[in-house]
């Protein structure tokens, strides 16, 4: 999933500032799973800038509502009307959820709510991990499905470098070591000979480096 | 210098001889006296100086101008070049540059990671790793082309380093990576430095038993702990370091005054252990901000004169 981390409301509050009616639009899927933008954010954030802005004598009128995904249109036809009645809509969805509502509402000022951080797993409860950058060119199978783009920390493809020690990374001791992972799997699943083989350089074309990708499946294209 | 004319250090570990290569860092300013005074204290005491290449990310003047006033002055440089900040294009042209510069060795790192730098907000570029990069010298080197394919007018025959670390983790693994690294074309290779030597002789054993030995020439690395506060950093602060809690305890059993004295009889006796060692072709003297001792460490340890190649 999306995974994403609510700004803090100061700086939301410096971003709705200039706005009198303002609806926070939450988003039910990935930011709603790591609390970040769901319903219960909704509501919470809501009330703290009220009252922050009553405190300060200002008025603010704030509605809320929250939909299944920002990023599909079936969805935000849902949020149309209550973005007509409002001057701003702050979303606590992920990027691609703030840029889906500002591109269909081409004169309401669409703010963001929410850092999105990465493409990660619920590790355990409070836990949410890093796991892929979207490179567009999967290898995991050679890594024991461990994955050393994302989660090295110099995204090696040919072993670990000087810094790990007991399974830890050097940029920080909380950090496990992506290719003491790799290993561990790799010699688990008796695949060690894997690593003997030389990776050549990776093609970024596929990644964000050959700019801003499109998926067209002409399959489904009406 | 010759185009095809190999380096000093080549000959000098294809004659057999027991190479000292040290380390040079250049200064956090534009000042070339400061080069010019590491280069003096380094004469004749290294068959090459290594110029780190923005080491511990940290800014500093250009490995490549480094490596070129260090040769106006006669000495012969080994240019780091880190995969960290230089995508593949800009890290292919400054192979080029630098080969027409004079340079004739390569060191090629993926390099110190920019959290622990003085710029930790700075974007990293890691396009290619250090293996990668080790191999895109060697196919400029032998084929004479470079990444794309393309014959290069004229190729850059540099004699290429890599590193190793036999006292990271896993350690199994180790010797695989430094068998990559030959295959990938490296001719020579630099170690982190060595104060357990009992882990590095360990790592070396494997080595010969993979017949690694017979293919690369290994520099074994060596800094001179100056107090014992020094070796209590680099055991726990600095990334990929094992320095053995006995290492720190002979530092810290001495008088603060006599410490640096100490540092360096651990550091002979490191030397002349690692000269009994099978496959250990020279030593590569990293002493960070004290180039004044290395004189004294190379005449000491008998390793003067160095040889003189033509």
């Amino acid at each position: 999933m999306i995974v994403g981390k609510q700004k803090s409301i100061a700086e939301i509050r410096e971003i709705v500032l200039p706005y009198k009616k303002l609806l926070v639009l939450g988003c039910g899927t990935c930011v709603k799973t790591c609390f970040a933008g769901g319903e219960d954010e909704v509501a919470t954030l809501s009330s703290a800038l009220r009252l922050s802005f009553k405190k300060d004598g200002r008025s603010i009128y704030i509605e809320e509502l929250t939909v299944e995904r920002q990023c599909e249109d079936e969805f935000i036809r849902e949020a149309a009307v209550a973005i007509s009645k409002n001057t701003a809509v702050l979303s606590l969805a992920c990027g691609a959820g703030v840029q889906a509502i500002a591109r269909r509402f081409a004169n309401v000022p669409v703010l963001p709510g929410v850092n999105t951080t990465f493409i990660g797993v619920l590790e355990k409860q409070g836990l949410f991990t890093e796991e892929c950058l979207g490179c567009g060119d999967c290898q995991l199978a050679v890594f024991g499905g461990v994955c050393p783009v994302s989660r090295c920390a110099k995204k090696l493809q040919n072993g670990p470098c000087g810094g790990s020690r007991n399974g830890k990374c050097e940029i920080n001791p909380d950090t496990d070591c992506a290719w003491q992972q790799i290993i561990t799997r790799l010699t688990a699943l008796g695949q060690l000979d894997n690593l003997r083989k030389y990776n050549p350089p990776k093609d970024w074309r596929t990644s964000h480096a050959g700019g801003p990708r499109k998926l067209v499946r002409e399959d489904h294209v009406i | 210098m010759k185009p095809e004319s190999p380096s000093n250090l080549q000959r000098v570990l294809s004659d057999g001889k027991f190479a000292v290569t040290a380390e040079c860092g250049p200064p956090r300013g534009a000042d070339l006296e400061i080069i010019r005074r590491k280069g003096e204290l380094l004469r004749g005491h290294a068959d090459a100086v290594n110029v780190t290449d923005n080491q511990t990310a940290i800014v500093r003047m250009s490995s490549i101008a480094a490596c070129v006033h260090l040769s106006a002055m006669g000495l012969e440089p080994v240019m780091q070049m880190v995969t960290r900040d230089r995508n593949r294009i800009a890290l292919q042209s400054d192979i080029l540059g630098a080969y027409s510069l004079g340079i004739r060795n390569i060191l090629c790192l993926s390099g110190d990671h920019q959290t622990f730098g003085s710029q930790p907000d700075a974007m990293n570029v890691f396009d290619i790793d250090s293996v990668n990069l080790v191999h895109m010298v060697k196919v400029m080197k032998t084929d004479g082309k470079d990444m794309s394919g393309f014959d290069l007018v004229s190729s850059p025959r540099m004699f290429i380093g890599a590193a190793a670390n036999p006292f990271a983790d896993p350690f199994e693994y180790r010797v695989i990576r430094l068998a990559k690294k030959i295959d990938a074309g490296a001719d020579f290779i630099q170690t982190q430095c060595v104060y357990n030597l009992d882990r590095f002789k360990e790592w070396m054993r494997l080595a010969r038993e993979e017949g690694l030995t017979e293919k690369v020439h290994i520099l074994a690395g060596i800094t001179p702990l100056k107090s014992e506060g020094m070796a209590k950093y680099m055991a726990k602060k600095v990334a990929g370091m094992d320095v053995p809690d006995s290492v720190i305890k002979r530092m810290g059993g001495v008088p603060k005054g006599k410490a640096a004295e100490k540092g360096l009889d651990i550091c002979l006796e490191t030397i002349a252990a690692l000269r009994e060692i099978k496959g250990v072709h020279g030593i590569h003297i990293m002493a960070i901000e004290w180039e004044e001792i290395v004189g004294r460490i190379v005449e000491t340890a008998g390793l003067s004169p160095r040889p003189v190649t033509a």
